[in-house]
């Protein structure tokens, strides 16, 4: 089986390109066919071969496919080699299988568009260059596969172009992500001066041997690295583009920027595991940059209105979770997280994505309301999200993920009671902004009429996610209570198992904690958006309170801080340096020759007569010169 | 041989030219600036004969024919021009006709 391994990419490449070169030609019916088609096709291929390696794992651990030679040079090769392993076995279904529910709703969401081919072109291409990231076995076609997901992720949030604040957004988002990508690339030239090979699994294997621990080189190519990941992931500090992207349509902020791209960053770090144990700074470094980013991210979400920033703020923070859970070296739980994470927040932004289409275009999420008994289907998927999203004990996927990032936060060999109590509360921000969310949305009073109902196409895909949402969790309990721990087991095949301290507190005390925050959460969220809703126009009159939401509101207000530290700045370099010497010289010419052009200009007047005098004038000048000579 | 002073010849010739020459530049109408053209034209042409006969050379009566055909060609074509000119703007005022200006 794994030889059709490149079947995996290339179909939805083979999608793009019949999309992209012939899809004006064809009907609105085929070109969802060959959109659909090629990405479902290619989940199938993934369940086959993930099926066939689950039940006799080769005994290398990963399969490869060599496709064919890209570059060779005298002391550096490079070819596209695909390779399987537990990591991207995990990410590879995820990208494929969510991936294809999110064509098969979009195929109906995007009906009405006028580019309807254009959008499939640009998502088949997508999933061709995510699945090119996760199946690369060397970091330069990895880097290919991370340029060609920011194109995409690019082109699709300025997807509806004729708006100027998305392609404002769309270039923000790739302004932003480059200087990560740029980290990134010296990363991975100081990786090949040092080692001579980018080969991921070469360089996993000479790493520990070429460095001594935590010297200060591989210190510089793991931040180096982590900073191409903060660029990709939306982690503080270049969190700032992903609320603006959410300009692009629902499915690609579910598909894209929720799901799968976003989590690239998470995918660089567990790949380059070795690399980041080797420097215990880098390791502290990704754990408090996820714990900062999810506690600020996390306090944005309470205050947004619109349902769609609500969930983007609320990605960076659940990121933030995986960048805590890779910082402290839960290497499986981050994973885990990203399993869970891409089910339910793809749910949300899908079943968001519903709403606001039923609701003509609505964002605002008070001007919605009442919508529990007039779309019943979303509601309850959006409500299995939702409970996933905030946590819910045993009943939905996000416990489990979250409360083991929760528990080794603390217990982990780089944990500390500080994480564990910002991770702590970005849990109880989280439960309750869901329940604003809920509430605001679903219950109260109608206030905006429904259009459309969503059709069958866009709820299975929202009832086959919710019902993932709920159960994906049970395939990994917490160690004190159903001994199953299948998906650690499969990744551990990969990534090196979590080390814990000594001198624990007994892991039920966290669950319990952790369990109950949830639910005060949820509480809280109920008592002040359903119980008691005249504590919040009392805060309203209050400006000091107002003040800070509105700083929250702005996300901290880093793009006004990034404006004035970077943007104008330049702005005035650039303005300054408009008119320098060397535009002065070229200018000057310009204006000579122009001065010129008049001047000779006047003599053209149209009379014959002086015409021949010019001529006249002509011939004897010559006739005087060649007497003279 | 020659029955006459070339050098009288030629002054003539140099006459005739700057005449055609000031014709042509002070005329205004088209087709007054045309036969002062074909003044100069003769002008060159006798010059042409003058020199011929000084050499006792049949070149000079040959370029005389040159010249011949070259002004009757000219003239037809100038004419055809002046023809069409007056039909459009009604009238051969050079100075008038004005519009291949910048």
């Amino acid at each position: 089986m794994h030889q059709y391994l490149f079947l995996i990419p290339a179909l939805p490449l083979a999608g793009f390109l019949l999309l992209s070169l012939g899809g004006r030609h064809l009907s609105r019916k085929i070109i969802a066919w060959i959109g659909v088609g090629s990405v479902s096709a290619a989940a199938i291929f993934t369940i086959i071969l993930g099926l066939q390696f689950l039940q006799a794992p080769p005994p290398e651990g990963s399969y490869t496919q060599t496709l064919w030679q890209w570059m060779s040079t005298e002391n550096f090769s490079c070819a596209i080699n695909l390779r399987v392993d537990a990591l991207s076995l995990v990410f590879l279904f995820i990208i494929t299988f969510v991936g294809a529910l999110i064509h098969i709703y979009s195929s109906a969401f995007m009906r009405h568009d006028r580019d309807y081919a254009r959008f499939f072109a640009s998502m088949n291409l997508f999933v061709c260059a995510m699945l090119l990231l996760v199946l690369a076995d060397n970091l330069v076609l990895m880097y290919l596969g991370w340029e060609g997901v920011g194109l995409c992720s690019y082109l699709l949030i300025g997807f509806w172009y004729e708006t100027p604040a998305n392609c404002h957004a769309a270039n923000k988002a790739f302004y932003v992500t480059r200087i990560g990508d740029t980290a990134m690339a010296i990363g991975l030239f100081l990786l090949f001066k040092e080692l001579g090979t980018l080969n991921i699994p070469e360089i996993l294997q000479q790493a520990p041997q070429h460095f001594t621990a935590a010297s200060p080189n591989i210190t510089l190519i793991a931040l180096l690295l982590l900073a191409g990941g903060m660029g990709k992931s939306a982690q503080l500090p270049l969190q700032t583009w992903l609320p603006d992207a959410m300009a692009g349509p629902s499915p690609v902020s579910a598909l894209i920027h929720a799901a799968t791209m976003v989590t690239a960053g998470v995918y660089l770090i567990a790949r380059m595991h070795v690399v980041f144990q080797l420097s215990p700074v880098a390791m502290d470094v990704t754990a408090i940059v996820g714990a900062l980013t999810l506690f600020i991210a996390g306090c944005s979400a309470l205050v947004q209105t619109d349902i769609k920033r609500i969930l983007a703020y609320s990605t960076i923070s659940q990121i933030g979770y995986m960048f805590l859970a890779l910082g402290v070296g839960a290497w499986s739980a981050a994973i885990f997280h990203f399993f869970t994470h891409a089910f339910f927040k793809a749910l949300l932004f899908l079943a968001a994505g519903a709403i606001i289409e039923s609701l003509h275009h609505e964002h605002d999420i008070f001007k919605m309301g009442g919508l529990r008994k007039k779309m019943p289907l979303v509601f309850w998927t959006f409500l299995a999200g939702a409970a996933a999203l905030a946590a819910l004990p045993l009943i939905s996927a996000g416990f489990f993920s979250k409360d083991q990032i929760l528990w080794y936060a603390w217990s982990a060999g780089n944990g500390s009671p500080m994480l564990w109590f910002v991770a702590l509360a970005g849990a109880f921000i989280t439960a309750f902004y869901t329940t604003r969310l809920m509430i605001v949305v679903f219950w109260g009073e109608m206030k905006t009429h429904i259009g459309e109902y969503p059709g069958r196409a866009m709820t299975i895909p929202l009832v086959i996610l919710a019902i993932l949402s709920v159960i994906a969790g049970f395939i990994e309990w917490p160690h004190n209570m159903v001994h199953l721990t299948l998906f650690s087991d499969l990744v551990q095949k990969v990534l090196p198992a979590t080390m814990l301290q000594d001198d624990l507190p007994e892991e039920i005390v966290f669950q319990i904690i952790a369990a109950a925050t949830a639910l005060f959460g949820v509480y809280t969220g109920y008592v002040f958006y359903q119980g008691n809703k005249a504590l919040i126009e009392e805060w309203k009159q209050s400006s000091a309170l107002m003040q800070i939401r509105n700083f929250l509101f702005k996300g901290w207000a880093f793009d006004q801080l990034y404006d004035a530290l970077f943007v104008r700045p330049f702005k005035f370099l650039t303005r300054i340096n408009k008119s320098d010497l060397f535009d002065k010289l070229y200018n000057g010419i310009a204006l000579v020759s122009r001065r010129l052009n008049q001047l000779f200009s006047i003599s053209q007047n149209g009379s014959l007569r002086w015409y021949i005098v010019g001529v006249l004038i002509g011939i004897i000048f010559i006739l005087t010169l060649q007497l003279m000579l | 041989m020659s029955f006459y002073n070339s050098q009288a010849v030629l002054i003539v010739a140099a006459i005739l030219f700057v005449l055609g020459l000031i014709g042509v530049l002070t005329r205004k109408n088209i087709i007054f600036i045309l036969i002062s053209i074909e003044v100069m034209l003769n002008a060159a042409g006798l010059a042409f004969v003058a020199a011929g006969s000084r050499w006792g050379q049949p070149d000079g009566q040959v370029m005389f024919l040159f010249i011949l055909a070259m002004a009757a060609s000219e003239v037809s074509v100038g004419l055809a021009l002046v023809m069409q000119t007056y039909h459009q703007h009604k009238t051969l005022d050079a100075e008038k006709l004005r519009a291949l200006r910048d």
